[in-house]
């Protein structure tokens, strides 16, 4: 970017601003810390100038957008062609509460569907296990069969919509339904927009809705690569999730470098099934979180859509342009919100986002404030999507495509945290893959350090937490929060009773001993899942099917 | 003499797999000198009664951030009382809203720490409540 001249008068003017103008100053009015570090503890310079940036080189490095190393954005005109889609998380209770709740959304401007399950659905118990009492619509919908699905869809035209599904282990299930009631509008798969999370290996890492052990995981995994490819040409196969790495207490390094490890493993699992790197890859899709420290956060973004390009590119050969482009969804970080003072979480929510759009997101979740006590209510949710919409239409920072480009501290910053992303993943490839340090508890431990390190710095008043440790003011805590009635878990069991006793049960039990049959073969079982749950058969059911052939996950402890 | 070390069982009740609190409380813990047991996800009321209960614990601690804190944590207490246990401290942690509070602590829990909690809090709620 600079020529060799230019950066040796700079560093020797900076020099005599050092010796001269800074020295003074500091003399007189010492800084406030001794050592400035980011949201993630990296250490911060007081200034940053071109001989920051020496070996910088505009095309290799950041070149125009859509280009390859697709520093500056995936798309030729971001967002100057079209805003990023509004997707706020939602679902709790019976799916009857989330399609109004859905409706609503929609109503308000919100231009993508995003699906919480509850945690029984996400590690495959029908709400009648005795693992789901208590549970039943608690973090998300209930999903037992197809019946709940067509309520929760009902109204809502699948052709129109895109809708993101955070369902992990038994992914296959509820894109299976998925798939049945667009059937029953009329909609074919190929019409079908829209991602499931289909992430394990964050699960063993942070998130923990795990049901069976790796091998069989990643088989279910790239049956979805294998079948979408084949029959869902616009849906988003997986959402690697760097989001729940971040949430666990990972910084922005260890955030990019886990998640990109993650997608490398997904992608070596396919290609050794026999798939073509091009044939699946442009259908990846990513998930990162937004964090407080602004320009952090927008050079973490940066960094990790060149390091996937060049992964792609380098190590696996892709040549489809498609294949090389990270596009990510965004959320707002859960774990900076506060139950002391809420309101404040809208600053903190609105500052997160700015750095996803600064960051070029594909879409982005908004979280609500008062998600530290408890599920948001209809008007906190409004709060958040508004702030999308003020940023969207206001902020004026959609206007220019990646606008912090060029900026000394954002590229040097970009720089940093790709080389040092770059590092870990060649470590966990000497660990033998990401399954494998995962079975060692190297990520884990990394991360729990880090999340460690971060609630000291805290009690050491290192970290200044608004409200939490400076600020604070005796406040009554909020009542009136959304609570789900408890009469969900009998509603949701006795519609479970009604489904045995009515639908065909040879029909059900037939496509059952086919999926298990399969499942003990190499076959891709799409298919016979899909079988599955056009008969009816429950989400519980065909998890236990595959839990007595394919076994069951246990965590390895290690503090 | 040696003081005996505080003995402390971490769980994680239930389906919820938000470990980061767990984690860092049990780490905290163990840093103050206190001998700390963490179950791993998923654990019923049963295994984590057994799991105290083999390991002649002095505190258990409870972590839940899903919600299901008004089923588990009571099923948790009725099932020491079934075993006559009165002198191990039951303490919680989560997002746990403020009315559920006291009903818990109506059934038998000592405290909840919610979200923003200084570990050295609960710590000192140990040391003074252990003796």
């Amino acid at each position: 970017m600079f020529n060799k001249d230019e950066i040796k008068k700079v560093k020797q003017l900076r020099e005599e601003w050092e010796n001269n103008a800074l020295r003074k100053t500091l003399e007189r009015f010492p800084e406030r810390k001794e050592k400035f570090v980011t949201g993630s503890g990296k250490e911060v310079a007081r200034l940053y100038t071109p001989d920051n940036l020496e070996e910088f080189d505009y095309i290799k490095d950041l070149n125009f957008p859509g280009e390859f190393p697709y520093t500056r954005g995936v798309q030729p005109t971001m967002y100057r062609g079209r805003l990023w889609t509004m997707r706020q998380y939602a679902g709790f209770g019976t799916a009857k509460e989330s399609n109004k709740r859905y409706k609503y959304l929609l109503k308000q401007g919100q231009t993508g569907l995003s699906v919480a399950f509850d945690l029984p659905t996400q590690i495959g118990y029908d709400s009648d296990h005795p693992m789901a009492l208590g549970e039943v619509g608690k973090v998300g919908v209930a999903i037992d069969s197809l019946k709940d699905m067509e309520i929760l869809f009902d109204d809502i035209p699948l052709d129109k919509v895109s809708t993101s599904m955070t369902i992990n282990a038994p992914a296959t299930i509820l894109l299976a339904m998925y798939i049945a009631v667009a059937e029953k509008q009329g909609v074919s798969p190929d019409k079908l927009k829209g991602t499931i999370q289909n992430d394990v290996l964050k699960e063993y890492i942070a998130r923990g809705t795990y049901i069976f052990p790796p091998a069989p995981s990643m088989r279910l995994i790239t049956n979805i690569f294998e079948f979408c490819f084949k029959e869902m040409p616009q849906w988003n196969t997986i959402s690697i999730s760097g989001y729940h790495i971040r949430e666990a207490g990972a910084t922005a390094v260890q955030e990019v470098a886990f998640t990109l490890a993650d997608g490398i493993a997904y992608v070596e699992a396919a290609i050794k099934i026999g798939l073509n790197v091009d044939d699946f890859a442009p259908r990846l899709s990513f998930f990162f979180n937004a964090h407080n420290d602004l320009l952090e956060e927008v050079a973490k973004f940066r960094a990790a859509r060149r390091l996937w390009a060049r992964i792609m590119k380098e190590r696996f050969g892709a040549k489809n342009k498609k294949s090389l482009m990270l596009r990510f969804h965004t959320q707002t970080a859960g774990c900076t919100l506060t139950a002391q003072q809420p309101d404040n979480n809208i600053i903190r929510v609105t500052i997160q986002a700015l750095a996803a759009v600064l960051g070029g997101t594909q879409s982005l979740h908004t979280n609500s404030r008062d998600e530290a006590l408890a599920l948001p209510a209809e008007d906190s949710v409004r709060i958040a999507l508004r702030t999308q919409q003020v940023i969207a239409y206001e902020s004026g920072v959609t206007e220019t495509i990646d606008p912090l480009a060029g900026s000394y501290y954002v590229e040097t910053l970009t720089n940093e945290i790709e080389k040092q992303a770059l590092e870990y993943i060649e470590k966990i490839d000497k660990l033998g893959g990401v399954p494998r340090a995962i079975e060692q508890g190297f990520i884990q431990q990394e991360i729990q350090n880090s999340a460690y390190q971060y609630q000291k710095e805290i009690e050491e008043g290192k970290r200044i937490v608004v409200g939490v440790n400076k600020f604070q003011i005796k406040e009554e805590l909020p009542k009136g929060l959304l609570k789900v009635d408890p009469e969900v878990e009998r509603g949701q069991v006795e519609r479970l009773r009604e489904l045995k006793e009515t639908r065909d049960n040879q029909k059900a039990k037939a496509s059952l001993d086919a999926l298990k049959r399969a499942a003990r073969t190499e076959a891709n079982l799409m298919h016979y899942i899909l079988d599955c749950v056009k008969s009816y058969v429950t989400l519980g059911e065909i998890c236990n099917v595959l839990r007595s052939v394919f076994g069951e996950y246990k965590e390895s402890v290690k503090l | 003499m040696d003081e005996k070390k505080i003995r402390v069982l971490i769980a994680k009740p239930g389906l919820d797999g938000h470990d980061r609190g767990a984690k860092v409380v049990a780490r905290a813990l163990r840093d103050a000198g206190m001998e700390v047991i963490y179950t791993g996800l998923r654990q019923t009321p049963e295994q984590i009664v057994e799991t105290a209960i083999q390991e002649d614990v002095n505190v258990i601690g409870l972590s839940i951030l899903s919600g299901a804190h008004t089923h588990l944590f009571p099923k948790v207490m009725e099932l020491l009382k079934e075993n006559n246990i009165e002198d191990i401290v039951v303490i919680g942690g989560g997002v746990i809203p403020e009315e559920d509070i006291s009903e818990l602590k109506k059934v038998g829990v000592d405290e909840i720490f919610t979200s923003g909690t200084d570990t050295r809090d609960i710590i000192k709620f140990i040391k003074q409540k252990v003796k």
